[in-house]
């Protein structure tokens, strides 16, 4: 549809400027700002009005702009983030708070948030936290759990802003304002999207139907030649190299293009790639492709029955691996202990819902491959590209763009495939971004759960016996399900002390998405089952809940599962007593308050979780120097994905090498700049980035004390153009002008790597998987209507021990984020192929779902940790969903063994049926 | 593909009797429903026809112009039976979608769980309709046939919605149940519009649920059986409801949304008594 109309003109006032752009009938507002109008502020994340992403005010009301046609909006004024933000007042205290608050963290949907927050304020100056809601309703925030955001824009209304961080302020435990806050809150952090110029060719996907097909191309040279605009068509005959792809070595089978059969609905089979105003109403029902369903395995049951089709015949039954740990002897401990306990818990797939579809921008400089894209691992991205294209790493750099919100997914390549390959085809500059439908259809997803598990305790409690077995849908090719296959049976237990222990767990293909990394790996699950069985033992022997868990709280010296000692920094105990106040008062009052159809509950849940990879390698290298004219510049290629990796790395460094943290510039990530930070998974950059991290700060220092010849206590301080050192009473020049450039600049310079210590399992899972672990509890109150089943979370309290808070803003941030992901899981998230492929159909949390949370940050130094620190990434949501089963059991008297929670199945529950 | 802009009623129908045309008011579905790109028929957009504008009483009736947005709705000073209605429009998506979504827009797509159908249905919602030939006025729940489906034949296209003038002191009232606080399509809707006598007994009632079945339906033995009770003991079950056939989908049952369409009119009537 979007044909140029005849070359009229649409006239508007945007920004307070009258500005004139060419007419594409039709075409959405959105897109005319954006691509004609360069308002890239204003974001797009699904096209339908569900997300608010790409809010403006069209003459000073907020509407969704990929609601309105463009045509609408002529002789109207709009308004996007920045030209408020020019204006000042208002938007540009919004926009302080927002980085005061922490209310960025990805920043996708910061510019909708801010515009909505605008438009109240201008009618209500001073809102209240209900108004806020009710104003911010319409835009979806993943990252954040809504609480900053909420707190900011109620104190933008007050003025009241907090007392400003002194610059010279201890680099590490100081909540710094992020690094990258500015350009987040401002609207000009440019992602995946956002990059490609104009005119820039356009690619399509095209994608299977059902979920398992085979399928024939009819005359593609024919369609290429005979279609207006389209430059060329892309299958799997235009794959150099192989075309497969991978996380883990062993099962590296996912084709970039399907070659004779698809084993999911949304698997790409070719793509098409063409000038933009005619990929605008590109028609995907036109292309020449001939499908042919096949009977498909959608669930692990049918993929293990007999006469199951095979996904892939070197794995048998569809077992694609398993994983396993054993300690001591738990069918024995069972059969002896005084209490026991077991049930079988389910989950769905969850999407991740990050706010922003996977895109991207590629081009061909000097013969090389240049991608500017969103992702969580740009050097895997890297060697993925180099086996597809069958090139050397040295041909492909990757240039990730800011990336609004990974969650996991975007470990994995999604589209950077389909722009080299375009790129290269075609010979020019190429973009793409995935529709919101296309980004949940064909994009990994959290692995759906079968769990059965069986627990005993002795007469005081002490845990005896625990047997899991838990079977997980894997989907249709491996992304990260063995990962996931590993970590849960070393994770099954929880953070306590279990000396007979038996975990197997079974990853099953089946024809649906592939499941992958999702905040947790598969531990989330797990800890429902354990946890809400942990309730029920304490119920059996009559003890207080709380008192159960810290009784069999994992302790300094008490081997874990793995048999893995830990001497120092097992925090999990103090995490649980911390909550004692908390659940005490919170159980009385929410005995006071029940009354009517509304009954109050109060539920603990704890996790932990290993940080890095499960005995594997997982360096980190970072480096540092300094430039003649005395700035010191850190190479930051930890991928900051809205979780404040920029900021936290940048904070240890600072600290390590003894300068004032705004005394460092940041460059990165960037393939040709950065050296390997890793992956941003597994709850890692903290702990293994910031270890390097603090490494080269370390170096660096000693190498410009020398270089002064000043003692190791001397402060260093890089001002006016040069390097400050003062020792004792004594104030020293170091003297760059007289010294050497390396290649990259620098007069002075460090890398240094870290790679955690752990040791490989054994055949009983034994061994050293992690070098550290996190721990967690969380207290959540719940209301459950009992005649609707309505379940709404009104507090959490969220204990979580991370060896040394670098930045507390940001761990109250991932906090909060995390517990929202987790009620997600908990109460309304289920994925399901062909019916939820949008986010109106498939809910997560919005601001009016996310009660207030407190967060009490523990420290129990970690001895590996940079100064101590643990990860917290996937900490934060392994507790929730558990915590809010056990409360809404508390309420209700009733337990769930399945998740999402959802009125229906709450209600069904409470009468006592089942409803699945 | 053409894209035109009316700027009178006469525009308006002129086109619309052209033939195939998508009709764009507020965009809320008519953007919504397409992948990417936009809409596939050509486009009239009806924004800006002074004659669909405005709230109006005039002859005993309230007319709503069919370009009248729910942020219009929820800002007019309207009587206490319209509490229902802006109830309801504060429940449609979201601010940026009350913004621009129209009423009449929300009859004529015509969804099963459209928030706007029970409160005009409860209100006796006439639906004006013009085309070339003419004018009709049709009762809303004539003018919806099923999911996505009107009485609207070619070329004609809905000036207004008008709903009868209600007696003085008449109260309203209504309810939406989702599994998220905003942007939720509803598992269940009621709205109600009543008037009660000094003891609190309704003298008369009329009550509509909707996202149990193809479309939102009246409850005629329900509102029966309400007069001379009430409001503050009123008790609905399921089998006092009538003409319902929900669906079992992603967001519930067919058998909860029936309990619950029970519970929350229990609830809505109830809430009338206060």
């Amino acid at each position: 549809m979007t044909h140029p109309s005849n070359g009229s003109t649409l006239n508007l006032t945007l920004n307070g400027a009258a500005v004139a752009a060419p007419v594409y009938s039709g075409e959405r507002l959105s897109q005319t700002l954006r691509e004609r109008l360069g308002a890239k502020d204003v974001k797009i994340g699904c096209n339908a009005g569900d997300c608010g992403a790409c809010t403006v005010l069209l003459d000073g009301a907020p509407v969704c702009a990929c609601l309105v046609g463009a045509q609408q909006a002529e002789g109207r004024r709009v308004d996007t983030l920045s030209g408020l933000l020019h204006e000042g007042g208002i938007a540009q205290e919004l926009a302080a708070q927002f980085q005061q608050t922490g209310a960025a963290q990805c920043g996708i949907c910061t510019p909708g948030m801010i515009v909505s927050a605008v438009a109240l304020l201008r009618a209500v100056p001073r809102p209240d936290a209900d108004e806020v809601q009710d104003a911010l309703g319409g835009v979806l925030c993943r990252c954040t759990g809504y609480r900053s955001i909420i707190d900011a824009v109620v104190a933008a209304g007050q003025a009241t802003r907090a007392p400003e961080i002194p610059p010279e302020a201890e680099a590490v435990g100081t909540s710094f304002l992020r690094l990258d806050g500015l350009a987040k809150v401002s609207g000009t952090e440019a992602f995946g999207d956002d990059i490609a110029p104009p005119e820039t060719l356009v690619i399509q996907v095209i994608r299977a139907p059902h979920p398992r097909a085979a399928f024939r191309f009819g005359d593609l040279d024919a369609y290429c030649s005979q279609s207006d605009g389209i430059v060329a068509v892309l299958t799997a005959a235009d794959v150099p190299g192989l075309n497969r792809f991978g996380v883990i070595p062993d099962f590296v089978d996912q084709p970039v293009f399907a070659e004779t059969e698809t084993r999911f609905r949304g698997e790409a089979v070719a793509a098409v790639v063409g000038h933009p105003a005619a990929m605008n109403h590109f028609d995907p029902s036109t292309f020449p492709i001939t499908w042919d369903p096949l009977p498909a395995a959608l669930t692990p049951q049918a993929a293990t029955a007999k006469d199951a089709p095979q996904l892939f015949p070197d794995r048998l039954g569809n077992l694609m691996c398993s994983g396993f740990v054993r300690c001591g002897d738990a069918d024995a401990a069972l059969s002896k202990a005084f209490v026991r306990t077991s049930g079988q818990f389910s989950s769905g797939f969850v999407e991740h819902a990050y706010l922003e579809p996977e895109a991207g921008f590629a081009q061909i400089t000097d013969g090389r491959i240049e991608i500017h894209a969103c992702t969580q691992a740009p050097v895997m991205d890297q060697e993925a590209l180099a086996a597809i294209l069958d090139r050397p790493l040295s041909d492909i750099r990757i240039v990730p763009s800011a990336v609004g919100g990974g969650f996991g997914s975007k470990l994995d390549i999604s589209m950077q495939p389909f722009l080299a390959l375009a790129a290269l085809k075609t010979g020019q500059p190429v973009r793409i971004a995935y529709t919101r439908s296309e980004s949940m259809q064909s994009t990994t997803k959290r692995h759906p759960s079968d769990i059965s598990l069986s627990i005993g305790a002795d007469r005081d409690g002490r845990l005896q016996g625990f047997r899991f077995h838990g079977q997980f849908n894997t989907g249709a090719y491996a992304s990260w399900g063995p990962t996931v296959a590993n970590r849960v049976p070393v994770h099954a237990s929880g953070p306590y002390y279990l000396r007979d222990y038996t975990a197997r767990s079974e990853a099953i293909h089946t024809h649906c998405p592939p499941a992958g990394a999702f905040r947790g790996f598969g531990v989330p699950q797990s800890a429902i089952a354990q946890e809400c069985l942990f309730d029920e033992l304490a119920d059996k022997l009559a003890m207080d809940r709380l008192e159960f868990r810290i009784l069999n709280a994992l302790e300094d010296g008490q081997p874990t599962v793995c048999g893995q000692v830990f001497d120092q920094g097992v925090g999990i105990g103090a995490c649980l007593k911390a909550l004692r106040p908390a659940w005490q008062s919170e159980r009385a009052a929410a005995a006071k308050r029940s009354g009517g159809d509304l009954r109050y509950g109060v539920g603990v849940a704890a996790g932990w979780y290993g940080c890095g990879n499960t005995s594997l390698p997982n360096p980190s290298t970072i480096k540092a120097g300094v430039r003649r004219d005395g700035q010191i510049v850190l190479h930051q290629g930890a991928m900051d994905i809205g979780q404040g990796s920029n900021t936290v790395i940048a904070q240890i460094f600072a600290q390590a090498l003894g300068v004032p943290l705004g005394h460092i510039a940041l460059i990165g990530a960037d393939t040709d700049v950065t050296p390997d930070a890793g992956k941003t998974s597994a709850s890692r950059q903290t702990f293994v980035s910031g270890n390097a991290a603090k490494l080269a700060g370390e170096a660096l220092r000693v190498r410009i004390l020398q270089c002064a010849n000043a003692g190791p206590d001397a402060r260093i301080r890089s001002q006016g153009g040069a390097l400050q050192v003062q020792d004792g009473g004594t104030e020293l020049t170091v003297h760059l002008q007289d010294l050497a450039t390396d290649r990259d600049g620098y007069v002075l310079a460090a890398s240094e790597t870290y790679d955690p210590p752990t040791r490989p399992l054994d055949a009983n899972g034994q061994g050293a998987p992690y070098a550290q672990f996190g721990y967690a509890a969380h207290l959540a109150v719940v209301s459950v209507d009992m005649k609707l089943g309505l379940v709404r979370a009104t507090k959490f309290v969220a204990a979580h021990d991370v060896g040394r808070a670098i930045n507390p803003m940001l761990i109250e941030g991932q906090v909060q984020g995390g517990i929202a992901q987790g009620l997600g899981m908990a109460l309304m998230e289920e994925y399901l192929p062909g019916r939820t492929e949008n986010l109106h159909d498939y809910l997560i949390p919005t601001i009016g779902d996310v009660p207030p949370i407190e967060t009490l940050i523990i420290e129990a130094p970690d001895a590996h940790g940079p100064y101590g620190a643990k990860g917290l990434g996937e900490h934060v949501l392994i507790p929730t969903a558990p915590a809010l089963l056990n409360a809404i059991a508390d309420a209700t008297g009733t337990r769930l063994r399945r998740v999402p929670a959802t009125p229906g199945h709450v209600l069904a529950a409470i009468k006592g049926q089942s409803n699945d | 593909m053409t894209f035109t802009t009316a700027h009178s009623l006469a525009e308006a129908v002129a086109v619309a009797a052209n033939g195939d045309v998508r009709i764009l008011a507020g965009g809320t579905d008519v953007f919504a429903s397409v992948a990417s790109t936009g809409p596939a028929l050509p486009i009239l957009d009806v924004t800006r026809v002074p004659e669909l504008q405005g709230i109006a009483q005039k002859d005993g009736q309230w007319r709503i112009g069919a370009g009248v947005t729910w942020a219009q709705v929820i800002a007019a000073p309207l009587p206490n039976a319209f509490d229902g209605l802006k109830a309801a429009a504060r429940e449609v998506g979201s601010r940026q979608i009350q913004t621009t979504a129209t009423l009449a827009g929300n009859l004529c797509n015509a969804s099963p769980a459209a928030d706007g159908v029970p409160p005009l249905l409860a209100l006796d919602a006439q639906v004006e309709i013009q085309s070339r030939v003419g004018s009709r006025m049709v009762p809303l729940a004539d003018f919806l046939i099923g999911p996505g489906q009107t009485c609207l034949q070619r070329g004609e296209l809905v000036t207004a919605i008008c709903l009868p003038t209600l007696p003085i002191g008449a109260v309203s009232g209504f309810t939406k149940l989702g599994a998220r606080r905003y942007l939720v399509i509803s598992i269940a809707m009621i709205a109600a519009v009543a008037v009660l006598d000094r003891a609190g007994a309704f003298q008369s009632l009329k009550l509509a649920i909707g996202a149990c079945g193809p479309v939102a339906r009246r409850q005629p033995k329900l509102e029966q059986l309400a007069i001379g009770q009430r409001a503050a003991d009123i008790r609905v079950s399921v089998q006092d409801l009538q003409d319902l056939s929900p669906i079992s989908d992603a967001r519930a049952t067919a058998s909860y949304r029936l309990e619950a369409a029970a519970e929350s009119a229990t609830r809505v009537l109830q809430g009338l008594a206060t």
